[in-house]
């Protein structure tokens, strides 16, 4: 593959986002169109993706030198499997989302396709461009349709939330880019191929990229820096969390990923910092997530808890720490967008995410209530699901690298998940309606008589239709653990080319 | 010695404001603090040359740097556009009805009484209680 198409899953995107907006435009209110051209391109960025993958499967780096400039000066486009996974997993979760979100009646408003599709074309970017400057812009690109989705449609609470994430979001990216002024300063460049092993062998640049990994890891929800995901993802609405949730801080965990393979050279010198990052991440986000009382907290804390098990393979810096993190990466996007969607389905249908309120829904919704087992499992890692064999490869690298405690905390924080896990299942799905509890007056002023369970209120079940998106991904969990054998090699691959960059910073260096 | 001051400072001013309460003097701390990062950017490129980067016009060893002047330029537009839409955040909907608290003080302009008092943590079991509290009475309204 020519490196000079490379450019198609960032231009394509944005120009069908303008064109659609020129439709609105002149004929107001069709969103028939939307719901085609929305799901094409991620569709297509899809088809490019899994091209990608084939070419990049030999070690081959396919690079675009932007306008035809000279290496070294060029703005540059490339791509390895590591790329390509992260482009196939986010197109592919677009692709999901769009047809959900139209279920739910989200895109109603004529600007949400569009927006998501300028989203989609900053997630692209972001994971092709091997620029640091150009991977803030491509952040913002990704942020600025993200701010106004989030917002999207009103309600005090949701405002209020827009408030707290567009803050920290623009917090996060004023350091992003004083952190890349700093590289320039001290580097003289911001070409992460010229930049290669800078980390390690410049102090000063060693500071100035460590500033920017502080940015994207306000992005990525890591723990010290996590307490703002809880609040803003589950006060939005339901189907931007799901969007939001595999697109946005995957991006910022790919970053760092990426940077700390190419910057530092996955020097050992400092990935202590980053195994008790991952470690206390994995272990607050879980507490976090048990001491929770409806889905969606319990989920975004779940959010949290996993991208410290996406760490733990970094820190480890050796080649089957991060193939394992590529896996877990790859699988948890998909498994957590199910759980997400399972919740939106029941916050859309029953008005409310809060276990002391509904109950029962296994009897009512036995798909909806399968596919979040499924998905819930998997998350806690129980075979033969996809989250174990993730689980399994994270332990097992970490095992080998000698770190028995990243070891127990990853078996110890899968017991947590499952606990919590079951909470949700029991709340939800398994328990009689909340009504036989009532009175008892401990559960404070919202469910006193004013708030009778929802479930009472019976009425339609939910559509099959809106259940295909979970039911899909729920379905792809149990075949990424019953046959992980071609993503294993993918992420193999992947993880050979993070843990010795030097293919790849030739290629973009063109030397 | 110059840049380094005035970043310092417009930093300091830039953090100051955005601990204070409401959301208008949070974008103020934000248009100082992407000031301070856009006079670091320039002085990324080296302060001491300030020939126009002009092929023909300048020698090379006086001409700026123009790469952090692009930097700068892309910067500058990305902050205003996020700036405008945070203060129309600001604006948007009822401040005091999200807060948990009795709604917009009097005294107090309705713009500066932003979202000062939503950050307050969740784990917090009162506060938890106020949300929820607040939410069913955002309901039956």
């Amino acid at each position: 593959m020519t490196g000079g198409l490379l450019v198609l899953p960032v231009a394509g995107p944005l120009l069908l986002s303008g064109l659609l907006a020129l439709v609105h435009h002149l004929r107001p209110h069709t969103t028939r169109l939307d719901r085609v051209v929305g799901p094409a391109a991620a569709g297509g960025v899809l088809v490019f993706a899994g091209f990608l993958l084939a070419a990049t499967s030999d070690g081959s780096v396919p690079v675009l030198q932007l306008g035809g400039w000279q290496p070294g000066i060029a703005i540059v486009f490339a791509a390895d499997t590591f790329s390509a996974v992260m482009l196939a997993v986010t197109s592919l979760l677009v692709l999901v989302s769009l047809p959900f979100a139209a279920a739910l009646g989200e895109d109603e408003d004529a600007a949400f396709v569009p927006l998501v599709l300028v989203l989609m074309a900053g997630v692209s970017g972001a994971v092709l461009t091997a620029d640091l400057f150009n991977l803030f812009v491509f952040i913002e690109v990704m942020l600025v349709p993200s701010y106004l989705l989030f917002a999207a449609g009103g309600g005090a609470e949701r405002l209020a939330a827009a408030r707290l994430y567009v803050s920290i979001s623009l917090m996060a990216s004023t350091v992003l880019l004083a952190g890349v002024g700093l590289v320039y300063g001290a580097a003289g460049t911001v070409n992460l191929g010229e930049l290669a092993g800078a980390g390690e062998s410049s102090p000063a640049v060693g500071f100035a990229a460590a500033v920017v990994l502080l940015a994207l890891s306000v992005k990525s929800a890591v723990v010290p820096l996590h307490g703002w995901l809880p609040q803003t993802y589950s006060r939005t609405g339901p189907a931007v969390a799901v969007l939001f949730s595999g697109l946005l801080t995957k991006v910022g965990v790919y970053a760092v990923i990426r940077l700390y393979s190419v910057v530092y050279g996955g020097t050992p010198r400092y990935l202590w910092v980053i195994m008790a990052v991952a470690l206390l991440t994995m272990v607050i986000g879980v507490l976090g997530a048990v001491g929770e009382h409806a889905m969606r907290p319990v989920l975004t804390f779940h959010m949290v808890s996993q991208i410290g098990y996406v760490f733990v393979g970094l820190a480890l810096s050796t080649a089957a720490g991060l193939s394992a993190t590529v896996f877990f990466l790859v699988q948890y996007v998909l498994v957590k967008t199910a759980l997400l969607m399972c919740a939106a389905v029941v916050e859309h249908r029953y008005g409310t995410g809060e276990l002391d309120r509904l109950g029962g829904l296994a009897r009512r919704e036995p798909l909806l209530a399968g596919t979040f087992a499924v998905a819930a499992l998997t998350l806690a890692g129980i075979p033969p699901l996809s989250g174990f064999v993730a689980k399994l490869g994270v332990a097992s690298a970490a095992a080998s690298a000698g770190q028995h405690l990243a070891v127990a905390l990853v078996v110890g924080v899968s017991l947590l998940t499952l606990l919590s896990m079951v909470k949700l299942w029991n709340g939800v799905f398994w328990e009689p309606p909340a009504e036989d509890a009532e009175g008892e007056g401990t559960e404070g002023p919202a469910v006193d008589g004013g708030a009778p369970a929802v479930t009472s209120a019976l009425g339609s079940r939910v559509r099959p239709l809106v259940l295909a998106p979970p039911v899909f991904l729920a379905a792809a969990a149990v075949v990424l653990g019953l046959w992980a054998e071609p993503l294993l090699s993918v992420s193999a691959a992947a993880g050979a080319g993070l843990a010795d960059p030097s293919g790849w910073v030739a290629a973009v260096t063109g030397r | 010695m110059s840049a380094a001051l005035v970043v310092g400072l417009l930093v300091a001013g830039g953090v100051f404001l955005l601990l204070r309460r409401g959301l208008l003097r949070i974008v103020l701390g934000f248009v100082l603090l992407g000031h301070a990062v856009n006079v670091l950017l320039v002085s990324a490129g080296g302060m001491q040359r300030r020939g126009a980067p002009l092929l023909g016009e300048t020698e090379a060893d006086v001409a700026a740097d123009p790469l952090p002047q692009a930097f700068v330029l892309t910067a500058v537009v990305i902050t205003f556009g996020i700036t405008v839409y945070m203060l129309a955040l600001a604006r948007a909907g009822d401040p005091g009805a999200t807060t948990g608290h009795p709604p917009a003080r009097s005294d107090a302009p309705s713009l500066a009484d932003g979202s000062d008092r939503d950050d307050a943590d969740r784990d917090d079991a009162t506060a938890d209680r106020g949300r929820r509290t607040d939410a069913s009475e955002g309901g039956a309204s």
